[in-house]
């Protein structure tokens, strides 16, 4: 048989159920932005008005803006965070054993449920929460703090403790490969640790600061439901939005607002595989 | 520099040390917080202090039919996992295999696979549902559930595969193919043993994965919830220590599915190293 034809047969159920349900889906969603909304029920039409009425209203932008922000700050301290746990793990944990029970000490989170971890915070920031009391008992404040819990403070603290391992595995995997002895030499040549950290072992890891930029980024401007709990339905962000237009059976005005978010995600993705190649770097 | 230095540890050493330490705590102190909590006496409340240790709200989850139909949602959960888990497993692995070669056709899956991992989750449910919709068929948790459950699976057992095979020569199967064995030989001696841990490892992701699954569930699970969903609608109206019972209950399950499959793991290296 053709080699070819055997890689097709290979691929094809990956194939048929992503078209299945994620293509045709994505595609429903492009279509539903187009029908109308009559205040009872929707139906297939051709019509803009949904994207006039998303584009015209400042709220939309209140909200892609808002959203854009819990993104950055969520990715910057996860950077932060990522490459400095990566880089204490992979060059200053001699011990390989020890290195890789830290590295998955850093990783099992991933497999227990976000739900239940961002239900964990509430006894810790509420009025009569850990931190709370902790302060007052310390003596640094008279009154339990009110910014703590349903805030943006809140809302933050849960995305970079729930994210930030989707940070960490990409970047320790890229540290991991890079070869000791690029960094011999650099110190061999005389480089100070800031010069080896600044132009070998960042310009080496960006493959995997690339790929957790992409995950933590999409995953803060896909929640909903963390940022409507943890704020107290005080802050609205875009999928949020559309989850509140979704409860109304506005859908497709739900479905515009999505259209321009996946208009958003593809951009901000794309411009990122464009830097890197990920699947070349993949099969490295 | 750990490589460089034939010296004890300097300054940085023991800064980032207590900075990884912190990180840990942050990670894992309030998961540590609610388990110590969920064992709240009958008169305690959702934070500290305790009012003594009881298994009160445990019994509650089992006792009441405050919650909703849980075991239920549970059953759910866990047969949705375990179908999730199998297809990913044998349909990543075979798509695995393909992407090994460039072929005409390979960039559109491979980037479907990653649009699906990147779109945020609810898009995914909101679509999948209008789909069914417009079929004329009602979403199913066993259907489209299953559906949206995959579309999440799957780009991570894609994206396993790849790093397995990476570190897998292809000249062993070769060397079988030489000596005589047929396809199907060769992928049941050759191929599925040498991957086999791999392959725990994107079972363990498919499984975990499905189980945790919320925002895809969403609207297109039907009328029947999965339990993610349900402690999702809980958490409103839930103000007992009985949401950190489910909670430990959960982790507890997880964290068990994890232990298993770092075993096998295990086990299987443990073998080949005889």
């Amino acid at each position: 048989m053709n080699k070819t034809i055997i890689s097709w047969l290979q691929v094809l159920p990956m194939a048929t159920i992503l078209i299945a349900f994620v293509g045709i889906p994505l595609a429903t969603v492009v279509s539903l932005s187009f029908w109308t909304f009559d205040g009872l029920e929707y139906y297939p039409d051709f019509t803009f008005e949904n994207y006039t009425k998303v584009f015209s209203s400042w709220v939309t932008w209140k909200i892609f803006f808002n959203t854009i922000r819990y993104a950055v700050i969520t990715w910057a301290i996860a950077l932060v965070i990522g490459f400095t746990v990566s880089y204490y793990l992979v060059f200053h944990v001699r011990n390989l054993k020890i290195q890789i029970a830290l590295f998955l000490l850093c990783t099992i989170p991933f497999w227990t449920s976000t739900v239940i971890r961002m239900i964990s915070w509430i006894p810790f920031l509420g009025r009569e929460g850990l931190f709370n009391n902790a302060l007052m008992s310390a003596g640094f404040v008279d009154q339990p703090l009110e910014f703590l819990l349903f805030s943006d403070f809140a809302v933050i603290l849960t995305y970079v403790n729930l994210f930030t391992l989707f940070m960490i595995v990409p970047i320790f995997n890229a540290m991991v490969k890079i070869n000791p002895n690029v960094i011999e030499a650099a110190l061999d040549a005389g480089a100070s640790q800031i010069q080896i950290l600044w132009n070998v072992i960042i310009p080496l890891t960006r493959t995997g600061i690339a790929l957790g930029t992409i995950f933590v980024m999409t995953l803060v401007m896909g929640d909903f439901f963390i940022v409507r709990v943890m704020s107290g339905g005080q802050s609205t962000s875009v999928v949020s939005a559309m989850k509140n237009n979704i409860d109304q059976l506005f859908y497709p005005q739900a479905a515009a607002m999505a259209v321009l978010l996946i208009a958003v995600v593809v951009f901000m993705v794309s411009a990122i595989l464009r830097v890197v190649d990920v699947r070349a770097e993949l099969a490295k | 520099m750990a490589h460089g230095s034939k010296s004890g540890r300097g300054l940085t050493f023991y800064l980032l040390t207590i900075f990884f330490v912190l990180f840990i705590l942050f990670l894992y102190g309030p998961m540590i917080a609610i388990f110590i909590l969920s064992f709240q006496g009958e008169t305690g409340g959702m934070t500290f202090p305790m009012r003594g240790v009881s298994t009160h709200w445990f019994n509650d989850l089992f006792a009441s039919t405050r919650y909703g139909d849980l075991a239920g949602s549970f059953k759910r959960s866990i047969m949705l996992g375990a179908i999730a888990m199998l297809i990913t497993v044998v349909v990543s692995f075979f798509a695995g295999l393909a992407f090994r070669r460039r072929f005409f056709g390979s960039g559109p899956v491979f980037y479907l696979a990653i649009i699906s991992l990147v779109m945020p989750g609810i898009l995914v449910s909101l679509g999948i549902g209008q789909m069914f919709q417009t079929m004329g068929i009602r979403p199913h948790w066993l259907v489209s559930g299953l559906g949206a459950h995959l579309s999440w699976t799957l780009p991570f057992g894609l994206l396993i595969m790849f790093a397995v095979l990476n570190r897998f020569d292809s000249s062993w199967e070769e060397a079988a193919r030489d000596a005589g064995a047929s396809p199907i030989g060769v992928l049941r001696y050759v191929t599925l043993p040498i991957l086999y841990p791999g392959l725990i490892a994107v079972a363990l992701f498919g499984l975990t994965l499905s189980y945790d699954e919320f925002p895809r569930s969403l609207l297109a699970v039907g009328t029947k919830n999965t339990l993610p969903i349900h402690i999702a609608t809980l958490t409103s109206n839930v103000t007992t220590p009985a949401l950190y019972a489910i909670g430990t209950l959960t982790t507890a399950l997880s964290l068990g599915l994890i232990v298993l499959a770092f075993g096998a793991i295990g086990a299987s290296q443990r073998r080949h190293k005889k």
